[in-house]
């Protein structure tokens, strides 16, 4: 497998290759920012969206950035919990390899989904979330914004909180985070944290208060209801009390600094709606530079050229 | 039958702790002498210079799916792919479709190995009815019919109370109770060793803790009413440390781990490929070399295989979708001499102690040995031969091996089953 083909993961870029991505992404701001927000870069390609989990705004995100660069975008999305029901990857593989698009943007629950994709077909292959693996376009969108908002990510202490066991998005950004030389720490309760995690060089915390007044950015991840019921941890109302990003913890954090999420926010719970909203909130910006991102990334990925 | 003279072999007998040049000659069925030079003009001869003979081996633990899942083995096929790994008797495990719960179904067993007769093949039982961790099987009937042992496999038995009367009873024929030691709740569909590389690859982990948990409960259950405890397939630092001081203890417990326990460790899983996915999971490096320590030390008593047929369709899912499980009758002794022979870990006569005489002594079989009078039950090894794991080569009606397309080192060359050769490996 060409690793210049796909984009299945963070961890084993290089600075110089998430530089990059973010680089063009900047350029990319300003061509959005234009009264024709349009350049003819991959005019003739086709790019296929396959959503196998329910995602309206990553989609979305990725279908604007393609025809932003003139691609033809197609869509399917289809949640299923269990892939047994329906056509199996691999059948769907081979589909599209028939169909001969140029690229795919894939989400699926499964870990490696992207990649036993990418391992089958010729079309270059863009992982937008495969279960708790890998985000790599989340975390590429949020070091751009951390990088518009400090300049440098190098030092900077990133705090994520939440759900780590389950979120593709901090293992991804753990890893970038880490290339680009930040200072990780997660904070959350132990059932939430998966073993060994200090292994990837990340300090942890179980008591946000202690430690909050010290982070330029306090990331909070989406709690997933579900995690309540099969009881790792009691009762939301607890988990907003230990966990949630309230204007109180808010407020001591340090003077420049930032509140991230990836979306969509359940408000009231990891976060209150007077923090997402407040100027700290970085959140909308998050939005904003993925489409930017994902445009960078297409173009890279399908060999696109600055005209 | 015709006599038949092995000339020039290396013979591994650990029975009569032989590791030396021998000549062997088999008449009718047995071996009649076993000597340093033997001369005999009638005898057919088979030029055994740089091979390594050692007693037909014997696995304590495969899985034929037959009855059940014709589509992945049956005992045909799975007879072939065995006698093709070197072995010549094999244990297989009553999780079929029905499970091995009555005497008709080893009977059936036993019917369709003697029609193939290629090895013998000797059911393990089940211990509760239909596997359910209910009920206790007729072990009397079952061991009548032909058991050796008594299992309820992957689901193993979680009420301790049914667990001790499955002790307390098997004492009625001093039979062991083969376990699979996983504690469900706590292995919750585990995909992959929970550690570091599972945090990475957000793939669900299941705990070492999950089998310690349970090969604790059962070392003091097996101590508590004095029965005979077999622990399958064991994977774990803590399981080989808990093993090894009930050994000193007195328990009688005896124990077997698989070549893909000490030859892989998890970070094979970074590839995520599904025929890595095993129950238990391939652990940590660490763990990896505590099952090398407890295969040294005598800890752990046997070798087996945990053959797992599965079809293509059912691995060439998704990670997490695909069934646990991969074959390991023709692969066995290759990895065995690639990873405890020639890294000099442990010399032919241990290794093939645990492949022989310890598994025939633990399900009580007249097996396991080449001295004069014995049956003639030989496996012959070209201990250097250099092959590479293609689907054609595979005799197993599965293929998910995750060593396909690998070059290996050592393979097995004949197979000589109560006086006739049942497999010679073609040039």
């Amino acid at each position: 497998m060409n690793p210049k083909k796909d984009l299945l993961s963070i961890e084993y870029l290089g600075a110089d290759e998430i530089s990059q991505y973010l680089d063009l992404a900047d350029n990319f701001l300003e061509v959005l920012a234009r009264p024709i927000p349009i350049v003819p870069s991959l005019r003739g390609k086709t790019i296929l969206t396959l959503f196998f989990e329910a995602s309206t705004r990553t989609q979305i995100s990725f279908s604007i950035a393609a025809k932003r660069l003139s691609a033809d975008v197609v869509s399917f999305s289809q949640a299923t919990s269990s892939v047994k029901k329906g056509e199996t990857l691999l059948d769907t593989a081979r589909n599209i390899e028939a169909m001969k698009v140029d690229g795919v943007v894939v989400r699926h629950s499964a870990p490696g989904a992207a990649r036993f994709l990418a391992e089958r077909i010729d079309a270059f292959v863009i992982n937008a979330g495969d279960g708790a693996h890998e985000h790599p376009t989340q975390a590429l969108l949020d070091l751009m914004t951390m990088r518009q908002h400090f300049g440098t990510l190098n030092k900077l202490k990133v705090l994520i909180i939440g759900d780590i066991s389950h979120s593709r998005v901090a293992r991804s950004n753990i890893y970038g985070l880490k290339t680009l030389g930040a200072r990780v720490a997660i904070c959350a309760p132990p059932t939430l944290i998966p073993l060994d995690i200090k292994e990837l060089g990340v300090e942890v915390f179980y008591n946000l208060d202690d430690v909050i007044g010290d982070f330029d950015v306090a990331m909070a991840l989406r709690i997933q209801l579900e995690r309540q019921q099969s009881g790792l941890f009691p009762s939301v109302r607890e988990y907003r009390t230990l966990y949630g990003l309230t204007k109180e913890r808010v407020r001591r954090m340090k003077k420049k600094s930032v509140v991230m999420h990836p979306g969509p926010t359940n408000r009231g719970i990891e976060i209150d709606p007077d923090v997402a909203d407040s100027e700290k909130s970085v959140i909308l910006e998050q939005v904003k530079n993925g489409v930017a991102l994902r445009m960078s990334v297409l173009f890279i990925h399908a060999g696109g050229k600055i005209e | 039958m015709s006599n038949m003279l092995l000339k020039g072999a290396r013979v591994i007998d650990p029975g009569s702790n032989l590791d030396a040049k021998r000549d062997i000659l088999i008449k009718d069925r047995r071996i009649a002498r076993v000597e340093k030079s033997i001369a005999n003009r009638k005898a057919r001869v088979l030029n055994a210079r740089d091979l390594i003979v050692v007693p037909g081996l014997i696995d304590l633990h495969c899985h034929l799916r037959d009855p059940g899942r014709p589509d992945e083995e049956t005992v045909e096929t799975g007879s072939q792919a065995a006698v093709a790994g070197g072995f010549t008797a094999i244990c297989c495990m009553p999780n079929t479709d029905p499970a091995i719960d009555n005497d008709g179904i080893v009977n059936y067993i036993y019917k369709e190995a003697a029609r193939v007769g290629l090895c013998s093949v000797f059911p393990i039982g089940a211990i509760t009815k239909c596997r359910e961790g209910k009920e206790l099987t007729e072990f009397g009937e079952l061991l009548k019919a032909g058991a050796k042992g008594f299992s309820d496999d992957g689901d193993t038995v979680a009420d301790n109370n049914v667990m001790r009367h499955a002790f307390e009873y098997s004492k009625v024929f001093d039979v062991p109770i083969f376990e699979h030691p996983i504690d469900k709740n706590l292995a919750q569909d585990g995909l992959m060793n929970e550690g570091l590389v599972s945090t990475r690859l957000g793939l669900k982990g299941s705990p070492a803790i999950a089998e310690e948990l349970i090969v604790a409960r059962d070392l003091l259950l097996a101590k508590f009413t004095g029965a005979r405890l077999h622990l399958c397939h064991i994977s774990t630092k803590g399981a080989v440390e808990l093993i090894r001081r009930a050994k000193k203890e007195g328990v009688r417990v005896t124990c077997e781990t698989c070549p893909h326990y000490f030859y892989f460790n998890d970070e094979v899983l970074e590839s995520f490929d599904a025929n890595y996915k095993v129950n238990p999971p391939i652990r940590s490096e660490a763990d990896r070399q505590a099952i090398i320590e407890g295969l040294k030390d005598g800890t752990i008593d046997c070798i087996a295989t945990d053959h797992a047929p599965h079809c293509q369709a059912e691995k060439e899912l998704e990670f997490a979708n695909a069934p646990y499980g991969m074959i390991g009758f023709e692969t066995a002794v290759s990895m065995i001499i690639m990873e405890l022979i020639n890294k000099q870990k442990m010399g032919w006569l241990d290794v093939i102690t645990k492949m022989t005489v310890n598994p025939a002594r633990l399900i009580k079989i007249d097996a396991g040995s080449i001295s004069q009078g014995s049956v003639a039950n030989i496996t012959m090894i070209a201990p250097d031969r250099k092959w590479k794991v293609t689907e054609d080569k595979m005799k197993s009606r599965s293929k998910n091996t995750p060593l396909m397309g690998y070059e290996l080192k050592g393979r097995v060359k004949n197979v000589i089953l109560r006086g006739s050769v049942k497999y010679s490996l073609k040039d």
